[in-house]
């Protein structure tokens, strides 16, 4: 975090980047074991190729053939370290049908979702979280899987 | 549950169950092409949900990135670096400045 409010301090944004902080911590015990679960997968990555004017929305891919990778470029993460090339190093759709069909776990849910990241908690929390709980609700998803970028 | 690489954000936003990997940001499920190691991290992550008694529960995934350069490199600022950065960071308030006024982005 200090790393990256000193790198928009140099860039010269005079308000320091707030990053989400709750008070409480929900936690909910799976209602079925998790060998009869139906799991979600949620990323923060893209569809597509993204430019910074286009609107962020919540979008969701099919998990039964999914595409070979994602996109992000316009997100923060390590660009000189890493790539999003593998699909399954950010978005393990194909580990989680693994462990599907060795029976850790019931089933992938038949869409994954991506959650756009704003840089406003109140939109996250008003629109983008409810539409992928009203996404999930309708695949039938038991518990969930985020994996931010 | 979440299965990322940032320790203190996510400790700091709470998360009901987080399996943490110290890698570099984007590629917390296990390095690219690496099969084996992506299993591993994905299965554990998975295990946390039967596991975890309580909020807040974390898991440290055992796999090393190899090289700790990317923990210095990533978003270093060298004085060189300044003027550029700074630079930047005007460009982009003018663009994202340009496209509220075509209501191109959400107000927040």
């Amino acid at each position: 975090m200090d790393r990256t409010r000193r790198f928009y301090e140099a860039q010269g944004f005079d308000k320091p980047y707030q990053w989400a902080q709750n008070q409480v911590t929900p936690f909910t015990a799976p209602r079925k074991p998790l060998a009869t679960a139906t799991l979600g997968l949620i990323t923060t990555a893209a569809l597509y190729d993204r430019e910074e004017s286009d609107p962020r929305t919540v979008a969701s891919g099919d998990a039964t053939a999914p595409p070979s990778r994602l996109f992000a470029n316009d997100l923060a993460w390590d660009k000189q370290a890493t790539h999003m090339e593998d699909l399954n190093s950010y978005c393990p759709v194909d580990r989680l049908r693994e462990l599907a069909a060795q029976g850790r776990i019931g089933r992938l849910a038949p869409r994954f979702h991506c959650v756009p990241t704003e840089y406003s908690q109140r939109r996250t929390l008003e629109a983008d979280a409810p539409e992928i709980l009203r996404r999930c609700r309708e695949d039938g998803v038991d518990v969930a899987l985020l994996v931010p970028l | 549950m979440i299965l990322g690489s940032a320790l203190d954000i996510v400790e700091r936003c709470g998360a009901p169950r987080y399996a943490f990997t110290d890698f570099p940001l984007g590629n917390p499920c296990g390095k690219p092409y690496d099969v084996a190691m992506q299993r591993d991290i994905v299965r554990a992550a998975v295990g946390l949900l039967e596991e975890a008694e309580g909020p807040g529960t974390v898991i440290r995934s055992p796999f090393a990135w190899g090289s700790d350069d990317w923990r210095e490199g990533y978003m270093r600022i060298r004085p060189e670096d300044l003027q550029r950065l700074a630079a930047a960071g005007a460009a982009r308030r003018a663009h994202r400045q340009a496209l509220r006024e075509r209501g191109q982005v959400r107000a927040g």
